[in-house]
């Protein structure tokens, strides 16, 4: 496996291998699935939102119900404003949705097609709507298409009106249907009136029903977003992904926002419910203090076998930070720390980690990097455990390194979109998982003697 | 109102008018309907189709296995195209071929343009790409597919290519395949083997082992069904050049021409490159089908008496009972299982024909069946190729026109011999394929680009056992009770193809539909008659 990786590392301008992102469009699909009633629109060529729906449907094993211009070579020098109409047209014929979300490709970004003015000028059916947001693909990576089409549908849709409707918004970073599933429950428990945008629970993990919705139960309601506006304030998670959205409300708007690190691990956890709790007066009722106290337990119970082990972990700067932020909790040194989306901040932020747990002699955090430059670290220097992608398995194979899924996308597991990965359940289930890789690891390779049934 | 007819019913005008001639019933009589087909899918529509580059990258090119194949374009479509077709290769062992020849199809290799790129031009970028490749894969060659923006910012990939051979000594040939060309994946499969035949076929040459050396075109070796192709026509006697482009080396892409036969799989990705060779070295080319157990038996057969050798025909007799023997038992269970069950397809340009054989060998009947990217002659036949009339997107497409090479030109059969062959055997398809339509049943549903509405809308109407199509669509079918598998990535199964591959499919579509949980779907507490799910219920037994 991966047997052309050399040992030697070369330093690289140019050439991308094995790529820890991709494109902005796909963010942005996966934020209008969020959208109850929405479909979401590619404004490019039809390849794109075919590959879209294909790594999301991979991902989340759901249908994923997505459209295009689909662009030919004479729109793509005449620009593509008949397609848009038409598209959009055919959308509302055929599929009826109650909004279209569009977002550009690099296609339409480089021809430069003017979508204000192509939805301006647009005949838009009676009570149905359609919005935008720019995504060209040769600009950061998936998650800003992700935060570009939020702001998208705030600046179209949200208002401030006279009336303050007393609701929190939640603006979270990319997230798992499990994980937005353990953030409504924990907002629930505390009391608290909330918007949470966008929403994917309910459409990315809709139950087997024996009959086919286009467009499922879950996602935020237009309403709601229209609402945003007259929230009391903003939570965004994830210091990295939310600011777009944040500002375009507060901008709009004028709703303040709060972000804080996105909540995976038990300091990130922490900060969530003290922040909630500051930001609506609510307390945490005990079922929550009481995961954490399990968290805790198993954390100490089990740290014979994680502490002080090594590991690489990569993925989305927000998911990656808050995952580094964990297993520096459990005492293990994450030695490589890697995203392939670009952004100086994202080494600030980890460094500041490894400060605080006084490890940043031996931890390195690269950005806008690839799965290439990882290999080749940890053949030079091998790790204990390897976090991340479905990606990271030929790694993991080829260095014989234990590995746990984690992050998006998972393209060859089942289930996992259904278990979180924030909170304290959600951290759970990583000791649990990192530890579970390691023992299994050293069952695997350990000689006949040195086999415990006993751990 | 008919099925047809009741689908087509929702749709404005407009939509009417562009999807009738794509959606049509088999007739009562016998005739071939004219297909629309290749045509532009209208935007909105959900299409399940994919792009050029799609085509080219993901299908043609991306499975040669010793090759530094580079997208050159923003991340996005590198990423996709990576390591998700399941087109599975293996070092190849034997004479000057290394033993530990690492599997580039394992990569993924992009320009990763930024917006400096798309500004100011993408071609130093590219060029230093390749310079790194070079430095740290020392490849054979070097492949370049291009991406939308790389057509429309003016990028000269070919130019870069050239410089890179010069200063390299490395083959590297660039292919234009951005994602706006023609109408779908098809566009990508034309321009990849232009630039195959232009540049690599024909520049090598390897020893022959014997004369009935064939090569395998349009197998993309999806799950592996090229293996055992290669073992079958191996255990026969048939010796497998290369394939196209299924756990193919550069190098035996580069002597193709020597072969005696083209064998023919995917007829829609690969004719064209049937036909270059047909004419620049006179090699005849037949259309086959591995999936399926008679269709096996029937192309086995073919292939033996295109070399009319006794000893040969004789060796394929036997490796046929040999076969049948071994897998009697299992094709009866599954025969038993699976008899009176209909089924839907949708796929590529090939499998929803061949699969309708390998269905009808298990007592399944097909009742829908469409292509996502065929032409017209891959419904109809061959025949109608003349007849054909190119509208603009497929003017588009470069179509190369190739000479004869005097010097390596071969024919195994003279053209009367050709002529006579198929006087005997009218049913072989020699340099000639007689399309899905003729192999279906009267009054079955055809689609082509069928899209989502169109194919939640024939689920729900037709009721067929079983689904066959894509990820994308899987889902949606699935939900809806219906029993839906791939036929892209075989559900992560196969191989599919010969005997053992039909035994295989056969294992895989049992275990699907009497999996247990299908009668499980409603919930005891809600209290409904029956239960809504259209696939059979129970234990295997």
């Amino acid at each position: 496996m991966l047997d052309a990786t050399p040992k030697e590392r070369v330093t690289r301008e140019a050439l991308r291998i094995n790529s820890c992102k991709t494109c902005q469009p796909v963010g942005a699909l996966y934020a209008a699935l969020g959208v109850h009633n929405c479909m979401p629109y590619s404004h490019g060529s039809q390849g794109c939102v075919a590959y879209h729906r294909t790594v999301l449907t991979r991902h989340y094993k759901e249908p994923v119900m997505a459209v295009s211009s689909s662009f030919s070579e004479g729109a793509s020098v005449f620009g593509g404003k008949s397609n848009l109409t038409t598209g959009t047209k055919n959308v509302f014929d055929i599929y009826n949705p109650d909004i279209i979300a569009v977002h550009t490709t690099c296609l339409s970004e480089v021809i430069g097609d003017d979508l204000k003015a192509f939805i301006r000028d647009m005949e838009i059916p009676e009570g149905k709507l359609v919005v935008h947001c720019h995504t060209p693909s040769f600009k950061g990576s998936h998650v800003n298409g992700y935060a570009a089409m939020m702001a998208g549908f705030i600046s179209y849709l949200s208002e401030k009106t006279e009336k303050p409707n007393g609701k929190l918004a939640v603006f979270p970073a990319w997230s798992e249907p499990s994980d937005l599933r353990l953030l409504k429950h924990y907002m629930d428990l505390m009391g608290i009136s909330y918007t949470l945008f966008p929403d994917q629970s309910g459409v990315v993990d809709a139950p087997m029903t024996d009959h086919f919705e286009s467009f499922p139960k879950g996602g935020t309601t237009i309403d709601e977003i229209r609402g945003l506006g007259d929230c009391t304030h903003v939570l965004g998670l994830g210091e990295w992904t939310v600011p777009e959205p944040c500002n375009a409300l507060s901008k709009k708007c004028g709703v303040k926002s709060d972000i804080i690190p996105y909540p995976i691990g038990i300091a990130n956890t922490d900060h969530l419910l003290m922040k909630l709790t500051e930001l609506t007066g609510k307390e945490v009722p005990y079922a929550i203090e009481e995961e954490r106290g399990q968290l805790i337990d198993l954390i100490l119970d089990q740290h014979i076998w994680t502490s002080q082990k090594t590991c690489a972990i990569f993925g989305d700067p927000d998911f990656v930070l808050g995952v580094t932020s964990l297993v520096l909790e459990m005492g293990m040194i994450p030695k490589f720390v890697l995203t392939g989306t670009p952004g100086h901040a994202f080494p600030k932020m980890c460094q500041a980690l490894f400060e605080q747990y006084g490890v940043e002699d031996q931890c390195q955090a690269f950005e806008f990097d690839d799965l290439f430059t990882l290999h080749q670290l940890v053949k030079n220097e091998p790790v204990d455990v390897l976090i991340g992608t479905n990606y990271g398995k030929q790694i993991a194979r080829a260095e014989k390194i234990p590995f746990v899924r984690a992050g998006w996308p998972v393209l060859d597991r089942y289930g996992h979109y259904l278990w979180p990965n924030i909170g304290y359940r959600g951290a759970m289930r990583f000791v649990e998982r990192i530890s579970g890789a390691i023992m299994d690891h050293v069952d695997q390779t350990c000689s006949d003697e040195d086999f415990d049934v006993v751990m | 109102m008919n099925p047809r007819d009741a689908v087509l019913e929702k749709y404005s005008a407009r939509v009417y008018k562009n999807r009738k001639d794509h959606v049509l019933t088999v007739p009562e009589d016998g005739s071939i309907p004219e297909m629309g087909a290749n045509s532009r899918s209208l935007p909105g529509i959900m299409t399940e189709r994919g792009c050029c580059y799609a085509g080219c990258k993901g299908v043609v090119v991306g499975p040669v296995k010793d090759v530094v194949t580079i997208t050159h374009g923003p991340i996005g479509c590198g990423f996709y195209a990576w390591g998700t077709r399941r087109n599975k290769a293996r070092p190849t062992i034997e004479g000057e071929h290394q033993e530990n020849m690492p599997m580039m199809i394992q990569y993924m290799f992009s320009t990763d343009m930024q917006e400096p790129n798309i500004v100011f031009g993408g071609e130093k970028k590219l060029r230093k790409a390749c310079e790194e490749a070079v430095e740290i894969f020392h490849p054979k060659a070097i492949f370049i597919c291009a991406t939308c923006p790389v057509g429309l910012i003016g990028d000269d990939i070919h130019a870069v290519a050239a410089s890179i051979e010069e200063d390299y000594g490395v083959t590297c040939v660039a292919f234009s395949c951005e994602g706006y060309k023609g109408v779908s994946q098809s566009a990508g499969h034309h321009i990849a083997n232009n630039q195959f035949i232009r540049r690599i076929v024909g520049t090598g040459s390897r020893p022959m082992p014997n004369p009935y050396t064939v090569n395998i075109l349009g197998e993309y070796n999806i799950g592996g069904d090229g293996f055992y192709e290669e073992e079958l026509l191996n255990r026969c006697g048939i010796h497998v050049r290369s394939a196209f482009t299924g756990n193919a080396s550069i190098e035996e892409l580069a002597s193709a021409h020597e072969a005696n036969l083209n064998l023919v799989m995917c007829h829609r990705s690969i004719n064209y490159v049937a036909d270059m060779l047909k004419t620049r070295y006179g090699t005849d080319w037949m259309k086959i089908n591995f999936i399926g157990v008679e269709a096996t038996k029937k192309s086995l057969r073919d292939i033996a008496n295109y070399f009319g050798d006794q000893a040969l025909i004789d060796r394929v007799e036997e490796v046929i009972a040999e076969e049948e023997a071994k897998y009697a038992e299992e094709f009866a269970y599954y025969r038993k299982k699976l008899t009176g069950k209909t089924a839907g397809l949708y796929v590529g340009g090939s499998r929803s024909h061949h699969y309708q054989l390998l269905l009808k060998d298990f007592g399944v009947s097909t009742i829908l069946a469409g292509y996502e990217f065929a032409h017209r002659d891959d419904y109809e036949g061959r025949d109608v190729i003349p007849t054909i009339k190119l509208d603009a997107d497929g003017k588009n497409i470069e179509t190369i026109t190739v000479d004869k090479d005097p010097a390596l030109f071969h024919t195994y059969l003279t053209e009367e011999g050709a002529a006579r062959l198929k006087a005997e055997h009218p049913e072989m398809e020699l340099n000639d394929y007689k399309g899905m339509i003729v192999d279906m049943d009267a009054g079955a549903i055809l689609d082509d680009d069928l899209n989502q509405y169109e194919t939640d809308e024939f689920v729900r109407l037709l009721k067929p056992d079983i689904f066959f199509t894509g990820i994308k669509d899987k889902y949606a079918v699935q939900k809806g009770g219906t029993l839906c598998r791939q036929l892209h990535s075989y559900d992560y199964s196969g191989p599919y193809s010969c005997f053992h591959g039909a035994a295989n499919f056969g294992r895989d579509m049992v275990m699907s539909l009497y999996t247990p949980a299908w009668g499980m779907i409603n919930a005891p507490w809600k209290n409904r008659a029956s239960i809504q799910a259209k696939v059979a219920v129970g234990g295997e037994s």
